[in-house]
């Protein structure tokens, strides 16, 4: 984990989210402000996290105020309504400023229009399980892993599985297309660092980093599938 | 006009038989269909039973051909999403809701969004009958009590 500056992070919402989210912020070393509305649920959070966590509802600016929104880096809101969330990055964006609002989405369908209306993220978790689940039984054999510079460059997994166009080739040979880079060949569990002479063989998972737009070629090379 | 209305308690009950006399086409949608005995057996207008915040629930009441959209449920922040997905998915030309936290009412009427806070109108009518001062517009009245808010402050 690299070093960051540190932030003033609003958490709306004391569920398991909200809860394990502070924890972790908290000990990456920023500061951490969790809201909740009911009652018993802060009085079990703060004893626990002590006075970081405060009883109110968090969709009234006085909450906010009192919460020190104008200074906040980032607003979280994962509470288990979307209109809450909605309106809670909603007020603390034109209301206080706050230059970056998360939403949780729960209902996946709501996720394009929160972002129309102004909330910088949202994370839908039936999405990014769907998505997982996608990438493990679709037919494409190239798994994204990380995406860098907001998506610019993704760093993908492809396996090489039998009647692969590339099985048996050196990486020398295969025709990549232009800025990609395979930076490690996995081999029975370790990874090794490629050179031109490396020949490919089924088993063999090849992470390479290219450009988001020329994944469906890399996909062709490796899989033989035309997207 | 067509109308859509979410939330079908007292205030949605009658703007809904009110404006259906009037002769305007009325759907009026509500999560308990239970709530639609509030219209009374005369009623002439649509009902649905759905979730207001439901994008496939708003067209089923025809949203796309609605001249007005009306949120009256329970919630501020369901009339206030419910609106939104009206105005900016749906492009219904006039919409308004309902909100009973005036300053979320303020906030929002400031953003372009149509509100009525029924909370300052009634306080203020009630204070006005009280001291019998004589009755102020809608648009002042949607203000009554603002001065005493707490000031934002941004530390």
């Amino acid at each position: 984990m690299t070093r960051k500056t540190p932030m003033y992070v609003i958490i709306v919402g004391g569920g398991k989210v909200g809860y394990h989210l502070s924890k972790e912020l908290v000990r990456e070393g920023h500061e951490v402000l969790l809201i909740e509305k009911d009652r018993k649920t802060a009085d079990m959070l703060s004893e626990e996290l002590g006075d970081m966590v405060v009883f109110g509802d968090g969709c009234e600016i006085r909450t906010m105020a009192e919460g020190g929104m104008g200074r906040a880096n980032v607003v979280v809101a994962v509470t288990g309504d979307d209109e809450d969330n909605l309106v809670i990055c909603q007020m603390a964006k034109r209301k206080f400023g706050v230059p970056r609002t998360l939403a949780r989405v729960n209902d996946p369908n709501n996720e394009e229009l929160f972002q129309e209306l102004g909330i910088d993220q949202t994370v839908s978790s039936t999405r990014v399980i769907f998505n997982l689940l996608e990438q493990q039984i679709g037919s494409s054999q190239v798994i994204p892993l990380a995406a860098l510079k907001k998506g610019e460059i993704e760093v993908v997994e492809a396996d090489i599985t039998p009647g692969s166009p590339v099985d048996g080739m050196r990486i020398g040979q295969i025709d990549l297309p232009a800025n990609a880079l395979i930076i490690s060949v996995i081999r029975e569990g370790h990874a090794l660092i490629p050179h031109a002479d490396t020949r490919l063989r089924q088993g063999d998972s090849v992470i390479a980093m290219i450009k988001a737009d020329r994944e469906s070629e890399l996909r062709t090379i490796f899989t033989g599938e035309q997207s | 006009m067509k109308i859509v209305i979410l939330g079908c308690g007292r205030v949605g009950a009658t703007i809904a038989t009110t404006m259906a006399r009037e002769g305007h086409s009325i759907t009026i949608i509500d999560r308990n269909a239970d709530s639609f005995r509030r219209l009374g057996n005369d009623f002439v207008g649509e009902t649905v039973v759905g979730n207001g915040l439901s994008g496939d629930t708003l067209k089923r009441a025809g949203v796309e051909q609605a001249d007005a959209f009306v949120a009256v449920t329970n919630g501020d922040n369901r009339n206030i999403m419910s609106v939104q997905l009206a105005k900016v998915r749906f492009k219904v030309p006039k919409v308004v809701a309902r909100i009973y936290d005036p300053i979320r009412a303020y906030a929002y009427s400031e953003l372009g969004i149509d509100t009525v806070c029924t909370t300052c109108v009634s306080s203020g009518v009630m204070h006005d009958k009280i001291i019998g001062r004589e009755y102020g517009s809608v648009d002042e009245y949607c203000r009554f009590g603002m001065d005493e808010t707490p000031e934002v402050t941004n530390d």
